[in-house]
């Protein structure tokens, strides 16, 4: 099928396009350089504003937590529910929902690539079952590798090219996209419930050398490990960090050191890391009655080093459900909240917890939160390495994105919110003194070309020729409208796409959907030297069974398990 | 010969996971499901011998099926059924809004009934109704 | 002759993975390492079969085909008011899936076995959360196992060996250096292997719980005995639990099933709960079937709730006590059914399967079961983790890949297969 998008108002910053009054044309999955109009569907987009779909890098939406965060929160889905359409499946949940729901929603909202950032790679086929219910979105999934015994074994005797490896195997083995580390080194401990260790590492910024008990490894060495082993690899994505001491007020400065910590090893001007939810690491003080906002120092420091890419989490106020492979940050917030509590450790490599969380406006330490994540936006010099995102559902369900682009777009808007929080929490960050309003320009980096650019999609996030032919049509005249006044106006367009194009396919039309599509799921495939994968798997074999209750042929998930398996080679050297 | 009262208890046994592998409609299945296990001192008092035929009953209902002795029962007044159509015959109805029938704890009499059969699982369902 | 290694068993909650299935002439010949119920069915799976699609007329079931008994299952679930597909907890997670999606079609109640295992459970951790874990987290750290109301020797024969008690862990190699405690009100085959076995008065284990979280709390109890145990014992028990290093509570339906049902278990987790403010301490439901956690799962990412789903409103509706199978027959209100691998009639109460039995039902099975002898449509299916492959999640949820190991009678389908003929049957007749 062909399709022409006439006279829109583009902005497509991966090329350069800043609002240009253009045509875009589609021929089958991808975007071309032109079409006959004759014969064409043709969509008439004069004064509405025109982008590539939307690429979210970090939001829990299928596996193992995110479903027993489901099965947790019944009260999340009894008042937030959608009915069986022609074209859809029914299902409900505000913070958790359902999987069709999922795909639903973001396709509303313009997006058509989703990254779940976090899962056990013994439960990855879980992660692939819910895949299969998303519909509308292209997805892949991070594996988390920071707590892992196999990793640290090998780290700690130095072997890189065998830990490089046995990466690629488990990648390859669960058809995951990228190594996720989580709180390095302290989820390890947590399983023994080892809460003096946790004491230490919790916000000090000397802990990231502090020796895991029983190991001795340290989260130093466990990042910088993996970070070497994703080079070698020539993964697509760097290492997507979520640093120790989450959720601690002082914890900025573990953050900045965790950064620090691999400086050495970037090559180019390119990413080497990508540091999650910032907004949950970027405290100072030293406990809740002193906390302040932290971006400031952490913007100075990731403004001028560019190995670092960051997102937001950025909070919004409602009820929402936190849910993490940091184990034992939701321990302490289940202590300090006394809210219901799951955790769920996996053997030899991960754990999980979950508790639902409301921010309020009127707590001081939730206010200082949501300026925090704001800050980071706006003090960003280089929005290609800043990305939105509200790590759904930890600071808040992703169908408030709108919400958080009215902010960054609108100083009026955010002064509306500022009136309303406790006075102390607006002396605690810098967010009021700041002006800086994003542009559609700056909202289109943000939210599509640079998450599309940093996770190695190369035919995402931009709407060049050859580019996948996934577009989103907002209902805005960017010539016209004054986000800064109208941020009404620009939430309400950012929540309902006029049209939300997939795979060339029209699969929302004013805000609703009208056809249900599958989306590709995206996997790496390593191509190792196969001396090195052959000792190695012999090796793990041997081991294997000593360490899973599972064997090694089941842990390894076929090909054919895979909804739309799109595997994309990484290469050796 | 006396009856007695007891507290019903209902759960798997090893014979009753291994007798509905072989089939629902096997001898093994039925002869591991249509049992009670009773305490050996209240087998005695009752004047029962292994495998005599007696009859439970519950508010709910009322079956017949064989006794054994059990070293497994606590204590006298204890008396188990596995899990089966001959159990079932003794829950009641109400899930106290959870869903959950109650299979265990349950008032009930057992009482000698000799002459009387164990019925088998075709007459069973008769009584349900088919 | 053929051998097939890592075969995982269809039988209970452990999904034991190492099977060794040796199959020649299309027969499995032998297995290796399978228990005591898991060598049963693999030797015998094939016996006792049901062999024809049945449809009961006047009283009796008579031989039909395949597109017959599909087409008159399609036409009782779709001439329903309010029908219920009900069971698949010893099926695949895709045939549970089609399951939901054939609930939402016809409007009806979806759900399974939980409500009478660990619905409760599901209560419990509506409210208060569960702190849990892996089972290869109890093989390598585990000193203190507590087993309550779960007869595991019984129930899950292979669970101490390769995940608890009787296995070796990284940082538990010999089994003097763990504790095994039972707490069950028969002194079933579990307590032979127990260091300590309590037995507890029946219908007093939340009274036994909320003893055990004053003790920790150093609070008085003013009574000698609390559940039949001498308040001494209780201050022991506790000083064990407080002072282990990793703890693991596992409960079966002793806890479910009598009297308190999800109070029991609100308790059970606030106890464990308590109890990480003195070691690592997690607990884990004992789930019977071997796929009963895959279809709480399914239902979940589909619909948000675990079981006992209505979606007769056009979106998923859930209320434990209303909208579950039993309680919806007991009131009478449930006109149609269609029973998947499960066998209803036999162990739901008798009234509530006088009931069932006033409706029209179908059941899908690959044996004869009590429910299907008096079924109205009979469609036998393969035998799912033998015949035919599928997803299964373990206790602790982890996921596997039931196998095939060989192929079904021939005009025998899957369940997965089975569904989507009824499915599309259904869609073709609502057109």
């Amino acid at each position: 099928m062909e399709l022409l998008i006439k006279n829109g108002v583009v902005y497509d910053p991966t090329n350069k396009i800043d609002g240009e009054v253009m045509d875009i044309a589609i021929k089958g999955n991808k975007i071309v350089d032109k079409v006959d109009e004759f014969k064409a569907y043709v969509i008439d987009a004069s004064n509405k504003l025109v982008m590539a779909g939307g690429v979210d890098l970090h939001s829990h939406i299928a596996g193992p937590k995110k479903n027993t965060g489901r099965m947790l929160r019944p009260e999340d889905h009894y008042k937030d529910f959608e009915l069986k359409t022609k074209v859809k499946r029914s299902g409900g949940g505000y913070s958790t929902p359902s999987s069709f729901i999922i795909g639903y929603r973001y396709a509303e909202m313009g997006y058509t690539t989703v990254i779940e950032p976090a899962n056990s790679p013994i439960k990855m086929l879980h992660c692939h079952h819910e895949f299969r219910d998303i519909p509308l979105l292209d997805k892949a999934c991070f594996v988390l590798f920071g707590n892992n015994w196999f990793v640290w074994e090998y780290l700690m005797d130095n072997k890189i090219d065998e830990c490089a490896a046995y990466v690629a195997w488990v990648l390859n083995a669960t058809k995951g996209y990228a190594i996720k580390i989580v709180d390095p080194g302290c989820v390890e401990a947590w399983k023994w419930g080892d809460v003096e260790f946790l004491d230490i590492l919790w916000g000090r910024p000397e802990t990231i050398d502090e020796p895991v008990p029983r190991f001795g490894i340290t989260s130093r060495e466990i990042i910088r490990g993996l970070c070497k082993v994703n080079k070698r690899l020539n993964l697509p994505h760097p290492i997507h960090v979520h640093a120790n001491g989450l959720g601690t007020p002082g914890n900025y400065e573990t953050t900045i050191d965790t950064m620090d910590c691999v400086k050495d090893l970037a090559e180019e001007d390119r990413p080497i890391m990508h540091m999650t939810h910032v907004q949950f690491n970027g405290y100072g003080g030293s406990d809740w009655v002193n906390l302040r906002s932290g971006a400031y120092e952490i913007m100075k420091y990731v403004n001028v080093n560019k190995h670092v890419a960051i997102d937001l989490g950025q909070v919004i106020f409602t009820d929402t459900t936190t849910m993490t492979g940091d184990g034992p940050f939701e321990y302490r917030l289940h202590r300090l909240t006394k809210n219901k509590w799951t955790n769920a450790d996996v053997e030899v490599e991960s754990g999980a917890g979950i508790v639902p969380m409301h921010y309020k406006r009127s707590s001081s330490v939730h206010a200082i939160m949501w300026t925090i994540g704001l800050e980071l936006a706006l003090f960003a010099k280089d929005p290609w390495r800043v990305f939105m995102t509200t790590d759904h559902p930890n600071g808040g369900p992703f169908i408030n994105y709108p919400k958080v682009i009215s902010w960054l777009m609108s100083k009026e808007a955010r002064q509306r919110i500022l009136n309303k929080i406790p006075k102390r929490a607006r002396t605690k960050s810098n967010l009021e003194s700041i002006d800086r309003e994003y542009s559609f320009y700056e909202i289109a980096t943000s939210t599509r070309a640079a998450t599309a650019k940093i996770l190695g999609l190369k035919d995402k996030g931009h709407l060049g020729v050859g580019a996948d032919a996934d577009v989103s049509i907002y209902d805005i005249d960017p010539k016209e409208i004054d986000p800064s006044k109208d941020y009404k106006k620009i939430r309400k367009a950012f929540s309902n796409a006029i049209f939300t194009i997939k795979e060339g396919e029209i699969v929302v039309k004013d805000g609703e959907v009208v056809k249900s599509i599958d989306g590709r799921v995206y996997w790496v495939k390593p191509d190792l030297p196969s001396d090195l994968m052959d000792a190695m798997e012999s090796e793990l074999s041997e081991k294997f069974e000593d360490y899973y209750t599972i064997t090694m042929e089941n842990f390894q998930i076929p090909e054919r398990f895979v909804a739309r398996s799109t595997p994309i080679p990484a290469y050796y050297g | 010969m006396k009856g007695f009262k007891a507290t019903l208890l209902t759960g798997r046994s090893l014979k009753q996971g291994m007798g509905k592998e072989i089939s629902k409609t096997s001898d093994r299945y039925k002869e591991s499901v249509s049992i009670c296990e009773v305490h050996p001192k209240d087998m005695e008092d009752a004047g029962l011998k292994e495998r005599d035929v007696i009859r439970v009953t519950t508010q709910f209902g009322s079956v017949i099926v064989k006794c054994v002795p059990s070293d497994h029962i606590p204590k006298p007044g204890i008396i188990f059924i596995p899990y089966g159509p001959y159990a079932s015959a003794l829950i009641g109805m109400n899930t106290n809004s959870t869903g959950m029938p109650t299979f265990k704890g349950i008032s009930a009499e057992v009482e000698p009934a000799p002459g009387e059969k164990v019925l088998d699982i075709r007459q069973l369902l008769t009584n349900l109704g088919r | 002759m053929a051998t097939f290694e890592d075969v995982v068993c269809p039988i209970c909650g452990c999904l034991c993975d190492d099977i060794v299935a040796t199959v020649e002439d299309n027969k499995i010949k032998g297995v290796k390492n399978s228990c005591s119920i898991s060598a049963t069915k693999f030797l015998n799976y094939h016996k006792h079969r049901l062999t024809s699609p049945l449809i009961r007329k006047n009283g009796e079931q008579v031989p039909v085909n395949l597109e017959e008994a599909v087409e008159k299952v399609a036409e009782i679930l779709t001439n329903a008011e309010y029908p219920a597909i009900y069971g698949m907890a010893l099926s695949s997670c895709e045939a549970q899936g089609l399951g939901v999606e054939l609930a939402e079609e016809v409007g009806g109640v979806i759900d399974n076995q939980t409500v009478t295992c660990h619905g409760p459970t599901a209560l419990g951790m509506h409210d208060m959360g569960m702190p849990t874990c892996t089972l290869g987290e109890v093989r390598h750290r585990a000193d203190l196992i507590l087993y309550w109301g779960s007869n595991v020797e019984e129930s899950h024969p292979r669970h101490l060996r390769r995940y608890s008690v009787l296995s070796k862990g990284r940082f538990r190699k010999e089994r003097e250096e763990r504790k095994m405690v039972v707490i069950d009100v028969r002194k079933t085959a579990s307590a032979r292997p127990a260091d300590l076995f309590i037995q507890i008065e029946q219908g007093q284990d939340y009274e036994l719980m909320s003893a055990l979280r004053m003790v920790l709390q150093f609070d008085e109890i003013e009574e000698e005995s609390v559940a039949g145990i001498p308040v001494e014992k209780i201050e022991e028990l506790a000083e064990l639990l407080r002072n282990c290093e990793f703890g693991i509570l596992f409960f079966g339906l002793g806890l479910t099933m009598s009297r308190g049902k999800e109070r029991n278990i609100d308790a059970a987790i606030s106890l464990v709960r308590d109890l990480n403010k003195w070691a690592k301490f997690s607990i884990m439901p004992m789930r019977g079937h071997y796929n009963v956690t895959g279809m709480n799962e399914v239902t979940t990412w589909q619909t948000g709730y675990p079981y006992a789903v209505d979606l007769s409103r056009g979106y998923p509706w859930y209320n434990p006590g209303e909208t579950t199978f039993v309680d919806i027959l007991r009131r009478g209100e449930c006109d149609a059914a269609l029973i998947i691998a499960s066998d209803p009639l036999a162990h739901f109460p008798k009234d509530v399967a006088q009931n069932l039995c006033k409706i029209p039902f179908a059941v899908i099975d690959p044996h004869p079961s009590v429910t299907s002898l008096v079924a109205d449509v009979v469609i036998p299916s393969a035998v799912t983790g033998i015949e035919a492959e599928g997803s299964a999640y373990r206790m602790d949820a982890i996921p596997l890949r039931l196998k095939k190991v060989l192929d079904p009678p021939s005009g025998i389908y899957s369940d997965e297969e089975l569904l989507q003929m009824v499915l599309e049957k259904v869609r073709s007749m609502r057109g």
